[in-house]
């Protein structure tokens, strides 16, 4: 270590860096010296990392500084963007208060009524809609289905969000090469961020009492397939329809309306399909920031280390997986048979 | 009948990113492979000058590659040119802005494509009645219109199937019907039946020539394929590599190839299936001489057939009722040698 103190005084920078000495918190490694233990000092030349270098020049800020510089940061623009995100996030608050409260007033068989209606008129599947009414009573059964319907609201929610701001902004990227080429990386990074990690930020935003915290980091899940495939969809449109469209004098709206959407509708609803998977795992994890719903009894399970109860929320979190996945499903297929019925 | 609706005119297409700075060396003389192998640049057409008459079938032949598809895309401006002038019934397309441009496109062209390009998810009705709901129009009528014209192409009853549901042929008669909804002047048709098998495609060229007989459309048809060429052509192009190699009457080409690629192109066909009788006639007014009487438009089979063998036969031409010349047997064998052959022969002779 003597070695970069050596450095910064042939450098002449000794009295730059005394003078920008910090005092600052204690790393971990001091407080283990101090304590006699060892440290990993005796390496004859340790990577220059900012803790090495400020042990040699006080002027370096350490790693730890960093990060608090970070958390600065944070606090100090968390006001400003709180004045411009509040009013805008607040229908989500609200859009999921009253979705998770309808949901739980109605009657138990009125509820099951309506999601097997729904499930038939969307997937026209005999076998899935008696699937799906097979596994909501089953969840009944066991005492599950409240929060199973929690879960549900919120999925629907954030779904139905997803696919106002996602078919949009894959129609807009599907048109610019310049919008694909900015916005693929920040798509990919929203897929590959640790489903933790979301939250940290967002905790810092808004108070753990509003729904719009999950709703949001659900909604950043989820949203990247709907704009994904949205934006291949429309751009995997045969060219040949699209010139006819041209040759026939269609403006540019009519041939979205007409031609684009409806041939990219089967790549559209795959991705809506993969949105609402995303969703329900998002949510579960979102169960840490008060989500209600299965995931927080998933969550009790580990806190409280009862096994039992784990173990059925989450094989509950797989039912509705299956049941979510079938029938948007058989709503793809239908869709694409409609498109392609010899094929 | 002969005045000209479309023109082209000085028409250069070069593709590649630097085409404006080749257009000079396009313009000096430059052909197609010395600019690819010298600059990279690909010379879609070169010196394109085309007279499209209203209520004629105008051809446009060439093989893979000779710019024929490119060509007919300049006149609804699906591609816009290097330079050079396209002019739709008197107004310079080129100048149009956006909205007239789709203007034009909705109201003076329609187009029939290779591979249909019908909208999958509309019903054989909704897609024969797309021009009309492009522009706006009143939706019975429109499905009024669009019902007649699938009565006319042959495919009553199959207005609500889907386009999937149809055979290849079937979907073309319903590409067909879509251009014929549009009611434009100019029917542009992109290799229409190249995709169709030999029968089905000869019974769509016989549609095409009875419509044609009726409404006598501008009709500007893409083929790699002579003997549809010949057979429904009132002026035939023939391009090679961008260029026009000639162009003219159909039996005039065939009579008189102007180069090697053409004499070659032209080989292979049956001239007796196809060279009419009025094309290699002598021409006289004089009449009744009491021989055999045959029609002008007659091809040179029938003329066979009804010589029975007699090599030295003459036979009286009519058109019309009307004497319009004599034909000797012998210049009907003589015709029927390709004039290369021909050429070739005497030369070799004492």
């Amino acid at each position: 270590m003597a070695s970069y103190e050596k450095l910064f005084d042939t450098l002449g920078l000794r009295t730059w860096c005394d003078a920008g000495a910090t005092g600052g918190p204690m790393t971990l490694s001091e407080l283990v010296s101090k304590a006699g233990g060892k440290t990993a000092e005796g390496e004859a030349i340790p990577f220059p990392s900012l803790d090495v270098l400020h042990k040699a020049c006080g002027a370096f800020p350490r790693t730890r500084d960093m990060t608090a510089g970070l958390e600065r940061f944070f606090l100090d623009v968390k006001d400003p963007i709180k004045v411009v995100l509040d009013p805008l996030t607040q229908p989500l608050s609200w859009a999921l208060r009253n979705s998770i409260e309808v949901m739980q007033s109605l009657p138990w068989w009125a509820a099951i009524i309506i999601l097997v209606a729904i499930a038939q008129f969307a997937g026209r599947r005999v076998g899935v809609t008696l699937f799906v009414l097979a596994s909501f009573l089953g969840l009944a059964f066991i005492d599950h289905f409240g929060y199973a319907m929690e879960t549900l609201a919120i999925i629907l929610v954030c779904t139905v969000i997803c696919v106002l701001i996602g078919v949009p902004i894959g129609i807009a990227m599907s048109r610019s090469n310049t919008l694909e080429r900015w916005l693929t990386p920040v798509l990919d990074m929203l897929q590959t961020l640790p489903t933790f990690v979301y939250l940290i930020p967002l905790i810092f935003l808004f108070s753990v009492t509003e729904p719009k915290l999950y709703g949001i980091a659900i909604i950043l899940y989820a949203i990247v397939p709907s704009i994904r495939l949205t934006n291949l969809g429309i751009r995997l449109v045969d060219g040949d329809v699209l010139e006819a469209a041209d040759a026939f004098g269609m403006t540019s709206r009519q041939k979205l309306l007409r031609v684009q959407l409806p041939l990219a509708l089967p790549n559209i609803m795959a991705g809506i399909n993969q949105t609402i998977m995303l969703s329900l795992s998002m949510v579960v994890i979102a169960s840490l920031v008060s989500a209600p719903g299965l995931g927080t009894l998933v969550l009790r399970g580990i806190n409280k280390l009862e096994l039992g109860v784990g173990l059925v929320a989450g094989l509950g979190i797989v039912v509705l997986a299956i049941v979510l996945d079938r029938v948007s499903r058989a709503a793809l297929q239908r869709v694409n048979k409609m498109h392609q019925p010899g094929a | 009948m002969t005045e000209s609706f479309v023109s082209i005119r000085n028409l250069y297409k070069i593709f590649g990113t630097n085409s404006m700075a080749m257009i000079s060396r396009a313009k000096a003389g430059m052909h197609k492979a010395d600019m690819l192998k010298e600059f990279g640049h690909v010379l879609g057409l070169r010196d394109i000058n085309i007279e499209i008459k209203k209520g004629e079938i105008t051809v446009i032949m060439g093989l893979s590659g000779s710019g024929k598809s490119t060509l007919i895309r300049h006149l609804n401006r699906l591609i816009d040119p290097t330079s050079g002038e396209v002019f739709v019934n008197g107004t310079d397309i080129l100048k149009l802005d956006r909205r007239q441009l789709l203007h034009l496109r909705r109201t003076q062209m329609s187009m029939v494509f290779q591979k249909f390009a019908l909208l999958p998810h509309e019903t054989v009705l909704r897609n024969a009645g797309m021009p009309c709901s492009v522009r706006g129009e009143d939706g019975k009528k429109t499905e009024e219109t669009a019902r007649n014209w699938l009565h006319r192409v042959g495919l009553s009853g199959a207005e609500a199937l889907y386009p999937h549901q149809l055979s290849g042929g079937m979907q073309q008669r319903v590409g067909l019907a879509r251009a014929l909804t549009s009611n434009s002047e100019v029917m542009l048709m992109d290799e229409a039946y190249s995709a169709l098998d030999p029968l089905i495609r000869s019974s769509m060229q016989d549609l095409l020539l009875e419509l044609q007989n009726d409404l006598q459309k501008t009709v500007v048809f893409i083929t790699h394929d002579l003997d549809e060429a010949l057979k429904i052509a009132d002026h035939l192009v023939i391009l090679k590599d961008g260029e026009i190699v000639q162009q003219g009457e159909p039996q005039y080409i065939l009579l008189n190839p102007a180069d090697p690629y053409i004499e070659d192109f032209v080989g292979d066909i049956n001239r007796a299936r196809v060279l009419r009788v009025r094309s290699i006639m002598t021409e006289v007014t004089t009449d009744d001489d009491g021989l055999e009487i045959l029609d002008g438009d007659e091809n040179l089979e029938l003329a066979i057939l009804r010589a029975s063998g007699e090599a030295d036969k003459t036979f009286a031409v009519h058109s019309d009722g009307m004497r319009v010349g004599t034909l000797r047997m012998t210049e009907v064998l003589k015709a029927l040698v390709p004039a290369a052959r021909r050429s070739a022969t005497t030369k070799e002779g004492p």
